[in-house]
């Protein structure tokens, strides 16, 4: 492979400590090495421009059933902007619910290199691999869902965590997932009876388990495994005016729990699109921001991580497997609704959703965004997402940083909103004065969920024997710029490389990559029990037989297999 | 004497299996080369169970053979199983959804005791060389 | 000796069942007995084997007959046809597995041809419709474990998804459904006193065409307002009756199929019949499922779908993606004379379209791709036989209610015959050698 040599460039880099001085970047098989052990490299003048890793998304949706429901049913999507094939490029459309191609290259273009798809029903898993697969560049993982799993509920019930950490070790292999995600925990079950668990201690009707059970169990079941990533969760009531007290609900019951991972993590928690999460009032005449009590709890507890979930204030398109929550949506907006539950596992919906600047509540819900980030103490525990779709497409990353780096860029938009008197009145974004640098942002971006995942020994920096994904910017950090610089720039990477492939040369795809996909092998002592309630679940009640299942070799042409012993 | 009817189309479990045994064989024309008529229809028709038919839309014509309904009764309405031989008549029209016309077509069927039913691939072939009647 | 594959995926409709169990001989080379499958199904496995299956491509003469050529003439055929061609026609594509589709669908880009699947045919006017008012739907696991009340409109499972009842609908006991089908009112709309009507509680002989009217009404009924005497031939009391059947129920489901996509109406009806649904869910738990008849339709959108981003009918003739029913799709394409050149695989439009449109592909350029002999193979100017995926071949099938699963494959292919991925996979490389990309 060839060798590179970035030289010259503004380095932010929160895993080296470096904070925009001059450094040097040396690229040697596919990794990240001192610059001394480089011969005969092609050198790339950087000189003047900022260089970053890689970009690391914790939690996209980009690929499986509900995103392609997504992409299915809104022809109107792909309305503007579809691109023609060019060269190696091939064709490319959608705008909130983008085909896999465009979504590989505009991840890319931003100077991301790992995407992690957030929601994995496991029935459903070779779906969500084959499109990864067919995503270029991206080293991809998917979260399997577990917080509606009838063995989870079934075991927790009685707090059996080994148990629930075989079955866990048993769907990641089956389904070659990477985490272990939770969402709506009971309420998606409670849904397929057409009911809800709006607060953790709801009883999930028939099971006789409460979310907070649920929870608690599998984060111990989580750290039981010592798995890579933590629990990574969706908690109950999102959406909801009044719903921050259930949010603070859901982050007490990690207190105590400590990491049992060797993978490097510090939490026990992950907590995803968090401002969905922070809403004040009773209703959506009185809805207001409680980002400040929820960061307030975020600062002072390191074992949480969280996302953002930032509104963009775009037509885009909602999905998620918390089904309630979809159907409570199309009762609002009277859109067209997509329902999709699955047996023994979990449910999902989709709905299209209008986010107007001039309405008040999207204007609350971008703010509130905005106040976590700005709010946090420690920005390499808090991460830039827009929960994509759902809060808006990923391609707005650029523009969500310009909005945190700049206060000019925020007072821009205030002056946009119809109502922006009561939306000042109801959040606490006009009275925050900060700007974040380019240093937090490669902590929000990079370093921060890479080591989240538990994948700092990968990604996320530009230490020697990192993998070599590196982007450079055209941005001088030095020089006066206009807000608008900043999402233009982060929009567009001069240059990027992918485990030491050149996958953009000046601004354009330049190779498919050599992309990877991620999942977590736990070896747990045998479990008898577990796959005796396997065989049976399956004999009786799922409508696949257990050997139809496993998703076996050809879905991943390119695994990435993360191995954990849990056998002690 | 010709009777007016109104003809859907669909699948058949000895459609499906002859059509699986393969379309060129004589079980795929006893299975689909025909015409599912309520007693009804045939008293109107004056025929016996079992007679060779023309049926007439206006897209085309087609001979079928006239056997009784196996899922009736439903006067006025004939099936023909889904396959060329219903496709010879239906309305071929999408009004715009994409989606031919296979159920509700209009058709007369008169009795044609002495013309054969062709085979599928026959039909076809003589349909697209212009050597049907 | 014998050997007994078990787990094996049915290629034959959208239920796809996945519990049959083959028996084949030592060698892998004979198919010998097939146990739990449909009649359909265990013929599909059976015919497979048949002695006179065409094994070689083959070229129609000027006199009519046909001539054997080689695969490499055939694929040679195949991409100078595709790329000469201003605006091709590549239809078909569900009695194939996923990777071929997404073979077929890199050389629909190049070529810019108009790429449908047999939903337009069957489930199109579904997809249009779910397109303007989305679809509440599940699992068929979530119907097997917990649906007390079942409504079969316009569909025929007996007849045209045979084990659809036993296994997911009618008859099995579930999780929550452990009475089986004496815990479930069965409701069945259809203007014939069909096999599966027989089975049912309640069968409404609803006039043929006049779906929409009487799906308006039970949305009447559900609100408790007034109804006229009859809709659709069904007297009020009836409509009202079953109204509270499926408001009364815990889970609720329908299933819907041909009478309702292809009657006129056509994509009105299924939008009426999915707001049936939703307002079902006001009151208690709803779904509703399009009853997909090839095994791999389902795929074939879900494939273009991430690809392409629109489940059918996708124009790709001006180098991105445009969609448009009833322009892009293939009877309109055909009876407009609007295509050049037809490319068929993994279905049989000579026995399935209007005859109009047989004729169409008779006096263009056109190539088969099919295991078996069918009419589109007697109207077009090349016949390639491949081998019958889920019996010689695997790859991935999605089943009715987007499930993917993985067919297998239990015997080998006569000797020296070819998939549909490998044909296809030939065919792109020297499309991209032609076009020079």
């Amino acid at each position: 492979m060839a060798e590179y040599l970035i030289k010259n460039g503004f380095v932010f880099d929160p895993v080296l400590g470096i904070r925009g001085d001059q450094a040097d970047i040396a690229i040697k098989d596919g990794k990240i090495v001192e610059t001394n052990a480089i011969t005969n490299p092609k050198v790339i003048d950087a000189a003047g421009k900022t260089v970053m890793a890689g970009g690391v998304d914790i939690h996209a949706h980009v690929a499986g059933p509900k995103v392609n429901v997504g992409r299915n049913f809104r022809p109107e999507d792909k309305l503007f902007g579809y691109k023609p094939r060019n060269g190696i490029e091939r064709m490319q459309g959608g705008f909130s619910v983008p085909t896999t191609i465009r979504t590989g290259y505009n991840y890319a273009r931003m100077g991301y290199t790992t995407v992690m798809e957030a929601a994995m029903p496991p029935l459903y898993a070779r779906h969500t691999h084959e499109e990864m697969r067919d995503t270029p560049i991206l080293d991809q993982g998917a979260y399997p869902v577990f917080g509606n799993n009838w063995f989870v509920l079934e075991y927790l019930k009685n707090h059996e965590i080994e148990n629930t950490a075989a079955y866990i070790a048993w769907l990641l292999q089956a389904t070659k997932g990477y985490a272990v995600k939770v969402v709506n925990p009971g309420g998606t079950e409670a849904w397929a009876w057409g009911l809800n668990c709006e607060n953790v201690h709801d009883p999930v009707p028939y099971f006789d388990i409460t979310p907070a059970q649920i929870v608690t169990g599998l984060i111990e079941a989580n750290e039981y495994l010592g798995l890579p990533h933590s629990m990574h969760v969706h908690a109950n009531n999102l959406g909801n005016p009044g719903n921050y007290t259930t949010t603070l609900d859901t982050f007490k019951l990690s207190e105590g729990i400590k990491p049992k991972s060797k993978f490097g993590r510090d939490q026990v928690m992950h907590h995803t699109h968090v401002q969905f999460h922070s809403y004040g009032g009773d209703s959506w005449a009185n809805v207001d921001s409680r980002a400040r009590e929820i960061m307030d709890y975020v600062n002072s507890h390191d074992n949480i991580t969280i996302d953002m979930g930032q509104v963009t204030l775009d037509e885009t398109t909602t999905m998620t497997a918390d089904g309630p929550f979809e159907h409570h949506l199309t009762e609002l907006n009277h859109l067209k609704w997509a329902n999709a539950d699955v047996e023994l596992e979990t449910g999902s919906g989709v709905v299209p959703y209008v986010y107007s600047p001039n309405i008040k509540v999207c204007a609350i819900q971008w703010a509130i965004g905005l106040e976590l980030a700005l709010l946090a103490k420690d920005s390499s525990r808090i991460f830039l997402t827009t929960d994509h779709p759902n809060a808006g497409p990923f391609i707005r990353y650029p523009r969500v940083m310009k909005w945190l780096m700049s206060e000019e860029a925020r007072e821009q938009q205030f002056d946009a909103f119809k109502h922006k008197d009561k939306v000042i009145e109801a959040t606490n974004l006009a009275g925050i004065g900060r700007e974040l640098d380019l240093y937090e942002i490669a902590q929000m971006t990079r370093a921060g969920p890479a080591k989240s995942l538990g994948l700092a020994h990968m990604y996320g920096g530009l230490a020697p024997g990192l993998e070599a994904d590196v982007a450079v910017y055209d941005f001088n950090p030095n020089e006066p710029y206009a807000p608008d610089d900043i999402e233009k720039a982060f929009s567009n990477a001069e240059h990027l490389f992918k485990t030491g492939v050149q996958v953009v040369r000046d601004h354009e795809i330049a190779s498919n990559g050599n992309k990877r996909t991620l999942w977590v092998n736990a070896k747990v002592n045998e479990n008898p029990q577990v796959m005796r309630d396997v065989k049976e679940k399956f004999l009786r009640y799922y409508t696949v037989t257990l050997n139809n299942y496993e998703v076996t070799g050809h879905y991943l042409p390119n695994p990435y297999v993360i191995e954990v012993d849990a056998t002690q | 004497m010709a009777i007016r009817v109104n003809l859907i189309t669909g699948r058949t479990i000895q459609q499906g299996v002859s059509m699986e045994a393969g379309k060129e064989k004589p079980a795929y024309t006893a299975a689909c080369g025909i015409i599912e008529l309520d007693p009804a229809d045939f008293k109107k028709l004056g025929a016996f169970r079992n007679t060779n038919v023309r049926v007439t839309s206006g897209y085309g014509n087609v001979v079928v053979k006239a056997v009784e309904a196996t899922q009736g009764p439903h006067p006025g309405v004939a099936y023909i199983p889904m396959g060329p031989w219903a496709n010879m008549v239906v309305n071929p029209n999408t009004y715009s959804t994409g989606m031919p016309t296979f159920k509700g077509t209009p058709v007369e069927v008169e009795v044609a005791k002495t013309e054969p039913v062709l085979g599928s691939l026959e039909l076809v072939r003589k349909g697209c060389r212009g050597e049907l009647a | 000796m014998t050997r007994t594959v078990t787990d094996v995926i049915c290629p034959f409709c959208g239920t796809l069942c996945d519990d049959l169990e083959v028996v084949v001989s030592d060698d892998e080379k004979d198919l010998l007995e097939v146990y739990n499958a449909c009649a359909i199904g265990a013929e599909k496995f059976l015919h497979s084997q048949a002695k006179d299956r065409i094994t070689r491509p083959r070229m129609r003469q000027e006199d009519g007959s046909w001539k054997e050529i080689s695969y490499d003439e055939a694929i040679e055929y195949t991409a100078r046809m595709l790329t000469d061609a201003k605006k091709p026609l590549m239809y078909g594509w569900s009695s194939t597995n996923c990777e071929a589709q997404a073979v077929g669908s890199e050389i629909g880009e190049i070529v810019g041809a108009i790429m449908d699947n047999t939903a337009t045919v069957c489930h199109g006017t579904s997809l249009i419709a779910v397109q303007d008012i989305g679809i509440p739907s599940c699992t068929l696991g979530e119907v097997k474990n917990r649906a007390d009340r079942i409504l079969f409109w316009g569909c025929n499972p007996a007849h045209a998804h045979p084990r659809h009842m036993s296994r997911y609908s009618i008859f099995p006991r579930g999780f929550f459904t452990g009475k089986g089908h004496t815990g479930r009112k069965v409701i069945v709309v259809d203007p014939r006193p069909t096999d599966t009507a027989s089975l049912a509680d309640v069968h409404l002989q609803v006039e043929q065409g006049r779906d929409y009217e009487l799906l308006d009404a039970l949305r009447v009924a559900f609100k408790g307002e007034k109804l006229p005497d009859f809709v659709a031939g069904i007297p009020k009391e009836k409509i009202y009756e079953a109204a509270e059947t499926l408001k009364s129920g815990r889970f609720a489901i329908i299933f819907f199929g041909m009478g309702v996509t292809q009657s006129l109406g056509k994509n009105h009806n299924i939008d009426e019949a999915i707001a049936v649904t939703r307002d079902l869910n006001e009151y208690t738990k709803a779904a509703i499922m399009p009853m997909r008849g090839h095994y791999n339709v389902t795929g074939s959108g879900q494939v273009w779908g991430w690809l392409f981003g629109f489940p059918y009918a996708v124009d790709l003739s001006r180098g991105f993606a445009r969609y448009n029913p009833g322009e892009t799709t293939a009877n309109d394409l055909l009876r407009r004379d609007e295509v050049d050149a037809v490319f068929v695989l993994g279905s049989d439009p000579g026995a399935h379209f209007p005859f109009s449109s047989v004729k169409k592909i008779y006096d263009r350029p056109s190539v088969a791709i099919d295991p078996h002999e069918t009419p589109t193979t007697e109207v077009c100017k090349v016949h390639v036989p491949v081998a019958f995926v889920g019996v010689e071949v695997g790859g991935c099938a999605y089943r009715m209610d987007n499930v993917p699963i993985e067919t297998r494959k239990v015997v080998e292919p006569p000797e020296g015959m070819m998939t549909d991925e490998e044909f296809l996979g030939r065919v792109l490389a020297r499309v991209k050698e032609i076009k020079g990309v």
